[in-house]
């Protein structure tokens, strides 16, 4: 029984070390999805396709014209 | 696409604080927190000038270089960005910051510093984009909404201006040779001044005694 009970224990402890996070520092760096893959489809824009860059960067182009007083 | 920049017009800024009011609400920013703000100089003085500050996206950002544990990262688009769960709220970055953009939050009861937080040029964190974790933690990224960041979006004299680097460079030239001036506003003769005060220098310095 006492074997029995310090097998227990001692998988027991063996296992904790299964739910540890890791903590190194060493993940790649740019690991963000790129900012033209999209969001949550309620508050996206209108106007351009998610997951096409060039129609994201068209899509910022023609935002940006809205700060220019001289083109409205 | 360019770098995105944010670029503030002081002939234009009348220091309403609506960039600050407007990422304060977009984020759900916590007391204590200013990511934006915006400085005067020569208050209450004739011709104070007024310019709104945040985080200014570095090309060779010094917070970046002097974090220990690097959770700094740079997007394609040249937003620098930062992970709040590699971030130890040391506040290197704070002391190597020229903008003063890094800000740690007060957290708990005894109001311990938190992690860094500052501006993300609304392009959120590394958390999945238009999450609940990624709002929770770095608020909306307006980027993968297909929109700009919400300060400059709303500013209402268009003093503010943010978007990709080119665009808003030529927003600013035309502003500025509409208003009658000239390359002198910007670019080489801004940064290392005019020929010709150079010359006047060197011909003044005979006379002038000490250099």
């Amino acid at each position: 029984m006492k074997r029995a009970i310090a097998l227990l224990l001692l998988s027991g402890l063996a296992l904790s070390g299964c739910s540890d996070k890791p903590q190194n520092l060493n993940r790649a760096k740019n690991w963000d999805a790129p900012a033209y893959s999209g969001a949550a489809k309620a508050y996206m824009a209108a106007g351009w396709t998610a997951g096409d860059k060039a129609s994201w960067e068209q899509q910022m182009r023609t935002r940006n014209q809205r700060q220019n007083d001289y083109s409205r | 696409m360019a770098r995105m920049k944010f670029l503030c017009d002081a002939e234009r800024c009348i220091e309403c604080n609506g960039c600050v009011t407007a990422c304060k609400a977009e984020h759900n920013v916590p007391w204590g927190v200013n990511r934006r703000r915006v400085v005067t100089l020569n208050d209450g003085v004739a011709g104070e000038k007024s310019m709104s500050v945040s985080c200014m996206h570095c090309s060779d950002a010094p917070c970046m270089a002097v974090c220990p544990v690097d959770c700094f990262y740079r997007t394609d688009e040249g937003v620098v960005l930062h992970d709040k769960d590699i971030c130890i709220g040391c506040g290197y970055c704070s002391y190597a910051c020229p903008f003063g953009a890094p800000q740690f939050p007060s957290n708990g009861t005894f109001g311990l510093r938190g992690k860094m937080d500052k501006c993300t040029f609304c392009a959120g964190g590394p958390e999945e984009n238009g999450s609940a974790a990624e709002f929770e933690k770095y608020g909306r990224n307006r980027l993968a909404e297909g929109k700009l960041p919400a300060c400059a979006e709303m500013c209402s004299t268009k003093a503010l201006l943010g978007g990709d680097g080119d665009v808003v460079a030529d927003i600013f030239r035309t502003r500025a040779i509409t208003r009658g001036k000239g390359s002198e506003v910007w670019g080489w003769g801004t940064a290392y001044g005019k020929p010709t005060q150079g010359e006047s220098k060197k011909a003044a310095a005979p006379e002038g005694g000490k250099s």
